[in-house]
């Protein structure tokens, strides 16, 4: 199995984390004036990138912390030590 | 009728506690190699604070021990144990105070910081485990739970079969499992059921 290396517990195997999806996905400022079609966008809209992809991960058997890694989605690795953000 | 009636005090019983007869058979069926025992349920409070303020020197006082600072280690004080949980979280447990005053405490001091603390004492449940402990474990953890990697002083959240479990290193032979009440009997059927490997084989 794959280890999962989270900032605050060290590598862990990948059975204890959960996946948040794309990272930094900013939220709308003014949610209320997007058309349907913008706040689908925000909403379901991901990019899909054959190489590195910066996502969130949870460390939900752990410490129950988020953090950002960006893992290279063709082979699966992490690419850069990833950061512990709120 | 109404003295029965009156007399409605609830008393505290260890989730495991109809397991305990099956617990201890295990000390006999591995000669002794492992030995699996249930831990008399402590006040415990979840602790919240922010690891760079003054908050942790302050409870430190107020316990009477440092808190763990780095990542996944425990230390004891006068009457407990104080684990880290994450980068701002603490688990405090006490053996001397009940859960009320525990809370009480540490929350009073906690909450002069900016943190807060809550009443947990129901939310684990403990397994003490002697012996071949790590061997044991180690049937249902993926954890390197070596003594070089895991050494006395060390705690870790993770997976034991499939329930999410605190462990707690005391020694070289004697880790500590705290487990939600509701997955204790899993974990405790899961060990006993490893610990049939642990069983000496008659030499043919």
């Amino acid at each position: 199995m794959q280890l999962i290396a989270c900032p605050w517990c060290g590598p862990r195997e990948e059975i204890e984390f959960s996946y948040g999806g794309q990272a930094h996905v900013a939220y709308p400022e003014h949610p209320a004036s997007l058309t349907d079609e913008q706040w689908a966008h925000f909403v379901f809209f991901r990019d899909n990138p054959k190489g590195p992809f910066a996502e969130r991960w949870s460390h939900s058997a752990g410490c129950r912390r988020w953090f950002t890694a960006v893992r290279d989605t063709r082979t699966h690795r992490f690419v850069s030590p990833p950061e512990m953000t709120s | 009728m109404a003295d029965r009636m009156a007399d409605r005090t609830l008393t505290p019983t260890h989730p495991l506690a109809d397991r305990r007869g099956l617990l201890a058979t295990v000390a006999d069926e591995t000669a002794g190699a492992v030995r699996l025992e249930l831990e008399a349920p402590v006040a415990a409070v979840d602790l919240r604070l922010d690891p760079r303020g003054t908050g942790p020197a302050a409870v430190a006082a107020a316990i009477g021990a440092a808190l763990p600072s780095a990542p996944d280690t425990w230390t004891a004080h006068p009457t407990g144990a104080a684990l880290r949980l994450g980068p701002d979280e603490w688990l405090l447990t006490s053996t001397a105070a009940s859960a009320e005053d525990w809370e009480f405490h540490v929350d009073e001091v906690a909450a002069a910081h900016g943190g807060m603390a809550v009443d947990v004492s129901a939310q684990r449940t403990s397994l003490r485990v002697r012996g071949a402990a790590r061997e044991l474990l180690s049937f249902g953890c993926a954890l390197d739970l070596r003594p070089a990697s895991f050494p006395a002083g060390r705690c870790a959240q993770t997976l034991l079969g499939q329930s999410g479990v605190l462990l707690v290193a005391h020694d070289v032979d004697d880790l500590q499992i705290l487990v939600r009440p509701s997955f204790a009997a899993y974990v405790a059927d899961l060990l006993v059921d490893a610990a049939g490997e642990l069983v000496p084989q008659p030499v043919p």
